[in-house]
């Protein structure tokens, strides 16, 4: 248990983590150092995965992301894909699944091969098109060898929509819908980086998820309350801050939680619960409990969601926390700590 | 590289024959039957092994026992039991120069003054490994001493006797602090205050020892004691048999994973461990001194003997006395049965796996770090 609100002197990687550690640094160092929140609207003390800004009756939503994963090619995907997909996700689980604009900056070490730029813009324009998305300006730096490894890209993105959909609307009732297949990128990264030699296929699930997401929406209207991408710190994270914020405990039902079975084996040899390893193509969805199961069908109709599951309910009691049903018995579900490996995303 | 088993479909398959929740809740069922028989509460039982903790956190299970069933942890951690000392002669020769080879958790475990972390950080040479043969090779690689720090119970010291058996390099040495779980039981049968009314054993380690080793200890004390694998279901039926024992007042000795342990057990591993090795009395951290709970080497293996072939001066580290918050620490209550991670006051506080202060908190199989990872409030029973 990291002590509430507690920041270490130097920044470890833990703050880096998307766990408890690095809202205490956003809270205490970050929000410290900027201006007011917005009047109409979510800001950084929100949290959530962007913020949102009233314009006239519809809201800009606008996020932004850095990517420093290694290696910058992986099975399933690459950091193009990578920086486009984590950016239009994080829009559209705030309801904004109609990206207006992309920016891309990227910032290279000096002798980094223009072919691997190269193949890592066609992975980005391959996203984009998935993504109907357009990258419509950028920023290119070039570091000295060794000031930075290899190749950072950091997207922004702007987006409209009608209604924004928080992290927080949860309330006792609902139903939780996670979209598929859990811990496949973040196993995907630690085969390459351990060299496991594995039988099947462990490969990214790094995918743009707007079009579900909108599939979701379409399907459920205003009876989809929350909505959240489980990146790092992978589903456990998601499902505490969202219980935390909205004030309501979650009991997952963990035989239902959807998992490949290379990427359980792959878990299970190296002591890994895979609901904290990182996902980059889903979403988990609070849905109130009468829409959940046309949701869920509108969900497994789209090409990348046809593994989707309802996981969990809200509680009233154990607000706050996140409480495992294992089929045989039940436990806290712990929330990941310290960074289970650094450079995922 | 390392390999992944698993994704092969008769594993599975396997797997999910002793993690069948449909089973488990007629287990639980008849659990809370036979312990509601029983006609008094509470009734201790204890397991000996981190494994079987493990389990229990990871599958809830602790949520589902009975109310009047209290299944107490007893000193199943071998990285936790290993005695400050012991931690120490390997700290000292490490700043020597000698370069140690030793399994993961103990790199971590905290010393009187340091741990081999620390040592490590000072510049000594630590090497984790993750079998006994790793640390022949680690000594083929170098022409510099290197001693292999050899901690954990009879399944890792059959290891260590395989590969002493097989010759060592001549400057590889063995610093064992090897342990021996059944005379344990004894001491913890007979300590003041846990009033343990049976024991289930570990079905890996009696895979060696086999079940008949536990046959003289029900003898003495009266106690049942029964074999249990690793999957729920294994604890569950393990359970289920230890009350209806206990109820019966039938102690003995049941095998409750035949699929794996025999009643005479692995015959060449034990002729091989006893040739090796010798039992002796020594402390246990945090539990107490235990005859024959130590294992040595023979005197016809002084020549690998690293108390032998170096000179350990343990009082060299003497002058730092471990921190108040690590003299507070209530592992060796924990590892007796006598108290929960839960009721340690630094749990999850000032004690964290980033920064532990006892060795509960280290290693894999300690009761704090297995509570801690499986979110330290493990009794949920009853509601929602």
């Amino acid at each position: 248990m990291i002590r509430r609100g507690f920041v270490d002197d130097k920044i470890g990687l833990k703050y880096g983590a998307g766990g408890r550690a690095m809202r205490a640094l956003i809270e205490r160092v970050c929000l410290a150092g900027i201006g007011p929140a917005p009047v109409d609207g979510i800001g950084l003390a929100a949290m959530d995965d962007g913020a949102a800004l009233r314009v006239g009756d519809r809201w800009l939503v606008i996020t932004t992301d850095s990517h420093v994963v290694h290696p910058i090619v992986f099975p399933g995907g690459d950091i193009g894909r990578l920086a486009v997909s984590g950016t239009v996700n994080d829009l559209a689980v705030m309801g904004a699944t109609e990206p207006l604009a992309l920016t891309c900056a990227v910032i290279m070490e000096e002798g980094f091969a223009r072919a691997d730029l190269e193949r890592v813009y066609v992975s980005i324009r391959e996203a984009c098109q998935e993504a109907g998305a357009t990258i419509v300006t950028g920023d290119t730096k070039v570091m000295g060898r060794g000031e930075i490894d290899g190749l950072v890209l950091n997207t922004a993105g702007v987006a409209l929509c009608d209604r924004v959909v928080p992290d927080a609307g949860l309330k006792p009732g609902d139903l939780l819908i996670l979209t598929g297949t859990v811990g496949d990128h973040g196993m995907a990264i630690m085969a390459v980086r351990h060299k496991l030699a594995l039988e099947g296929d462990l490969r990214s699930d790094v995918a743009p998820i707007n079009g579900l997401v909108r599939a979701a929406l379409d399907a459920g209207g205003l009876d989809v309350v929350a909505m959240k991408d489980p990146t790092r710190g992978g589903v456990s994270s998601a499902l505490h801050e969202m219980a935390e914020k909205s004030g309501v405990g979650i009991i997952v039902e963990e035989m239902k939680v959807p998992v490949r079975i290379q990427v359980r084996a792959a878990c299970d040899l190296l002591g890994i619960d895979p609901l904290v390893v990182a996902n980059e193509g889903k979403a988990l969805i609070g849905v109130r409990a009468g829409a959940a199961e046309q949701v869920l069908a509108a969900i497994r109709r789209h090409p990348l969601g046809a593994e989707a599951a309802i996981i969990g309910r809200c509680i009233e009691q154990h607000a706050g926390a996140v409480i495992l049903d294992t089929g045989f018995g039940r436990r806290m579900l712990a929330e990941p700590e310290g960074e289970l490996l650094p450079r995922i995303c | 590289m390392t390999h992944v088993p698993g994704t092969d479909r008769d594993q599975a398959v396997s797997e999910l024959k002793f993690r069948d929740p449909v089973r488990a809740r007629a287990l639980i069922e008849a659990l809370g039957r036979r312990t509601a028989e029983l006609g008094r509460a509470p009734v201790s039982v204890m397991h000996v092994c981190g494994s079987h903790e493990q389990a229990i956190a990871k599958f809830g299970l602790r949520s589902t026992f009975p109310g009047g069933l209290n299944v107490i942890m007893g000193p199943g951690c071998p990285v936790c039991i290993t005695d400050t000392p012991e931690v120490d002669e390997g700290v000292i020769l490490a700043r020597q120069g000698v370069h140690i080879a030793t399994y993961g958790d103990m790199v971590r475990v905290p010393g009187t003054s340091m741990s081999l972390a620390d040592a490590q950080a000072e510049g000594a040479k630590i090497h984790v490994i993750y079998s006994a043969p790793q640390a022949v090779e680690l000594a083929r690689s170098t022409s510099d001493q290197v001693v292999f720090f050899a901690t954990g119970f009879e399944t890792t010291a059959v290891a260590t006797a395989a590969v002493v058996l097989g010759g060592l390099p001549p400057n590889l040495s063995i610093l064992s602090a090897h342990k021996y779980i059944p005379p344990v039981m004894e001491i913890v049968a007979e300590m003041p205050g846990t009033r343990v009314e049976g024991f289930l054993a570990a079905g890996h380690a009696a895979t060696i020892t086999g079940s008949a080793v536990f046959e003289p200890f029900v003898a003495r004390h009266g106690l049942p004691v029964v074999v249990a694998g690793f999957e729920p279901l294994d604890i569950l039926a393990g359970l289920v048999k230890l009350v209806e024992l206990i109820r019966d007042r039938t102690p003995q000795v049941v095998n409750m994973f035949p699929r794996c342990v025999t009643r005479d057990g692995n015959l060449r591993a034990q002729e091989q461990l006893w040739r090796v090795f010798r039992p002796t009395g020594g402390r246990w951290r945090g539990i107490a001194h235990v005859p024959n709970g130590n294992l040595r080497l023979r005197d016809e293996f002084r020549s690998i003997d690293a108390r032998r072939r170096f000179t350990i001066d343990l009082a060299s580290l003497w002058d730092h006395a471990p921190s108040a918050l690590a003299q507070s620490c209530i592992c060796g209550d924990i590892m007796a049965g006598l108290s929960s991670p839960t009721d340690c006051k630094w749990f999850g506080q000032e004690c964290t796996p980033e920064k532990p202060v006892g060795a509960c908190m280290v290693s894999s199989e300690g009761a704090c770090k297995i509570w801690h990872q499986y979110g330290g409030h493990p009794d949920l029973g009853g509601d929602a």
